[in-house]
């Protein structure tokens, strides 16, 4: 059965370590939906969080085929049920009239999204949620004048104590 | 220091004994370094023969094969080698010259993004940018190619950092923190893979490439033994098991015997260690063995349940696990009586070795490899082309040691043959090595023979030359209506000639008495041989399973 499939790793924050990796999504074929990547909690680490599709064995494999590089340092999958996943987008919205703007405060409350900028023509929305909450706005906003969509990909960690780290 | 002295005392520091490769422009302080240093170097024709003979040299001693080349296409050169050692799993340290550090990606010339070319087909690859980065650079690059499960590593140097001085210090110390552990297995994963493999009625081993690489081979046959299970191997694993073996089946697959192909889907048990179910040995997957209990032990865990699901798995060496395995069936087996199996295994064998070759013919590849094996001493090396005459060799040439059978399985590199071959040489001059080669292949790196005869790495060929690229016509034949397409090579070159043209002894042979004359005489006198066996271009490699067929439905 196709599913979504969360992945975190912690790798070398180095040039040329994305490369790699997205070399071996590309070599293996795995089906990506986002990626996500920054400093980890070391500065010499980044954290890595990767979105598949696929089936159970798939995201074993993928795990396994990251953790075989050299510059990952852990991979894990993580159970979306016991982790706290989060994606940020940024929406350029029409917003030339009156109605619009109203339109779009409106949507934005129920979201509870934030108005980020503003020009005589456009509002810039920013919103924080899952995915699923993320593609909702954009598809609900593309009926009043959705101009430009940014988004991070979903980023996640592991509720509770438990976590994916490495000791210094 | 300069970078390229500091690059030199490095890989002496790994035990370097001999480099193959070709010099050029962003190389050439490197080269001018190897000129103070006992490191010997060997010079090719082609990079791409350079990749192929520290491969053959790896693959032979088990120790890790260096080739180096120059910028641009002096590396992409080596990329078509360092994708065959990747799919073989063959450690080899490629070491590339790069532009200078101000030019590059500014399209200089000569200029290739080598790290990224080669980024899919290694496990390593660092471009150091001072001399300070080299000596750790080097250490990385040989640890990382030769652990676990090995594998190509590339460092690319640009040219400057080659001439730059620095001091520099050099250090055994390893510290990557991406190294997993190897999992030792526990006793509760051997106790119950030995509880399944004891209850089974007919177990039935497969070994490939992974046992090999393990030194493995006397565990594994003390486990077959042990458990009168019979042994079929890989194209990677031939040689792991002696096929003279009572238990042997020889290789399955594609082109495995008939026998050990039948026989295998009566297994209830199958123990596959370093063996990956690549679709050239399983047939149909589906289809493959789908009664029987599976049982996998693999280095690399991804390669768990990647092709064939499983019903137990151990991810460990071929070696630890195989020790902890037999101590643990000793103990359960300690009467185990000769079952139906081993008779029923033993019947097989018997029909198959004594079947007659009813062929007219004097000069068929069966006859031709069988006499090969009688004549040359078991220790010998062997390497093949890639096609009919790698299937022949498989079929008919009778592996008897691991390291002794060197063939291009997983790429199917064509032209690996002869500079593997030159390669093994290197490191076991001790020993005599042969090429079993086709026309087609052996003409991809023949100007290699300029490097066996002025570099003294005597090594013999015997062509089995029908003119054809014949794997493809025999396709054409089976598979396309006999309707050939662009596989006719035609009468040339002259074998003879071509050999003879580099300084090599050339022999055209017309019957096997002129064969056994030929090998006697390469054996005898040591030097380049190239022995032109004339065959019938229209003779098939049999028998044959067709592409996304079961291993049942064999053809011949």
């Amino acid at each position: 059965m196709t599913k979504t499939y969360i992945i975190s790793a912690l790798v070398e924050h180095k040039p040329g370590v994305l490369y790699k990796i997205s070399n071996m999504f590309w070599r293996r074929g795995f089906n990506i939906e986002s990626v996500a990547i920054g400093t980890a909690e070391q500065e010499d680490l980044a954290r890595i969080t990767i979105t598949i599709e696929g089936e159970e064995k798939d995201a074993e494999q993928f795990v396994g085929h990251l953790e075989k590089l050299i510059d990952v340092l852990k991979a894990t999958r993580l159970d979306p049920k016991k982790a706290v996943i989060r994606e940020l987008a940024l929406v350029k919205l029409k917003a030339k009239d009156a109605k619009l703007r109203s339109d779009i405060f409106h949507y934005v409350d129920v979201f509870r999204g934030r108005i980020v900028d503003v020009s005589p023509e456009t509002a810039t929305v920013e919103i924080v949620g899952s995915k699923d909450k993320i593609d909702a706005f954009i598809s609900l906003t593309k009926s009043i004048g959705l101009i430009e969509v940014a988004r991070t990909g979903e980023t996640a960690l592991i509720r509770g104590p438990e976590s994916v780290r490495v000791d210094e | 220091m300069s970078g390229a002295k500091a690059l030199v005392k490095a890989l002496e520091r790994e035990k370097v004994e001999t480099i193959f490769g070709l010099p050029g422009g962003a190389i050439m302080p490197v080269y001018d370094a190897l000129l103070d240093s006992n490191i010997r170097h060997v010079l090719v024709r082609h990079e791409q023969s350079a990749a192929h003979m520290a491969d053959g040299y790896a693959r032979a001693s088990g120790k890790t094969g260096v080739c180096m080349a120059t910028s641009g296409p002096g590396a992409t050169n080596l990329v078509t080698g360092l994708v065959t050692g990747q799919l073989d799993s063959s450690p080899i340290v490629a070491i590339t010259g790069q532009v200078s550090t101000p030019q590059i990606g500014l399209d200089a010339f000569q200029e290739a993004d080598i790290i990224s070319i080669a980024s899919p087909a290694t496990k390593y690859s660092h471009q150091p940018r001072s001399v300070e980065e080299i000596p750790y650079t080097v250490r990385e690059a040989f640890f990382i190619a030769s652990l676990g499960r090995p594998g190509p590593a590339l460092i690319d140097l640009p040219k400057d950092v080659q001439v730059d001085s620095a001091e520099v210090k050099f250090s055994d110390k390893i510290r990557i923190r991406g190294i997993k552990p190897i999992p030792t297995p526990d006793n509760t994963q051997i106790g119950r893979v030995a509880e399944m493999l004891s209850e089974a009625e007919k177990p039935f081993i497969l070994a490939g490439g992974g046992v090999i690489v393990a030194n493995a081979s006397n565990q594994l046959q003390n486990l077959a033994e042990l458990l009168l299970a019979p042994v079929a191997t890989s194209l990677m694993g031939k040689g792991v098991f002696p096929e003279n073996h009572p238990l042997s089946m020889g290789i399955i697959g594609m082109h495995g015997s008939k026998e050990a192909n039948q026989i295998i889907y009566d297994a209830d048990v199958l123990l596959a260690i370093g063996f990956r179910f690549s679709d050239r040995t399983t047939g149909k997957l589906d289809e493959f063995c789908p009664e029987a209990k599976v049982i996998q032990i693999d280095i690399d865990s991804t390669e768990i349940g990647k092709n064939k699901c499983i019903d137990a798995a151990i991810v460990s060496d071929a070696a630890t696990a195989l020790n902890m395995l037999n101590k643990a069936l000793k103990k359960k087996l300690k009467h185990k009586k000769k079952t139906s199996w081993s008779k029923k295994i033993k019947e097989i064998k018997e029909i198959s070795e004594n079947k007659i070759e009813n062929s007219g013919k004097e000069l068929t590849p069966p006859k031709i490899l069988r006499e090969l094996r009688r004549l040359i001493p078991e220790k010998s090396i062997v390497t093949t082309e890639v096609g009919q005459n790698q299937m022949w060799a498989s079929l008919y040439f009778k592996a008897l040691r691991p390291r002794t059978f060197i063939t291009s399985g997983g790429f199917g590199c064509m032209g690996f043959g002869f500079p593997a071959a030159i390669g093994a040489k290197a490191a076991r001059p001790d020993l005599p090595v042969f090429d079993i080669a086709g026309d087609g292949s052996f003409i991809m790196t023949e100007n290699s023979l300029a490097t066996s005869v002025l570099e003294k790495i005597p090594v013999t060929v015997v062509i089995l030359n029908n003119r054809m690229l014949g794997m493809v016509a025999q396709w054409q034949r089976l598979f396309f209506n006999r309707r050939y397409s662009a596989v006719q090579l035609g009468n040339v070159p002259d074998f003879v000639k071509l050999a003879e043209s580099y300084g090599a002894q050339g022999i055209r042979v017309g019957s096997i008495h002129e064969f056994s004359k030929a090998i006697k005489t390469s054996l005898k006198e040591e030097v380049t041989t190239v022995i032109d066996v004339p065959i019938d271009p229209e003779e098939n490699v049999l028998p044959m399973v067709p592409v996304g067929y079961s291993l049942k439905e064999v053809i011949g």
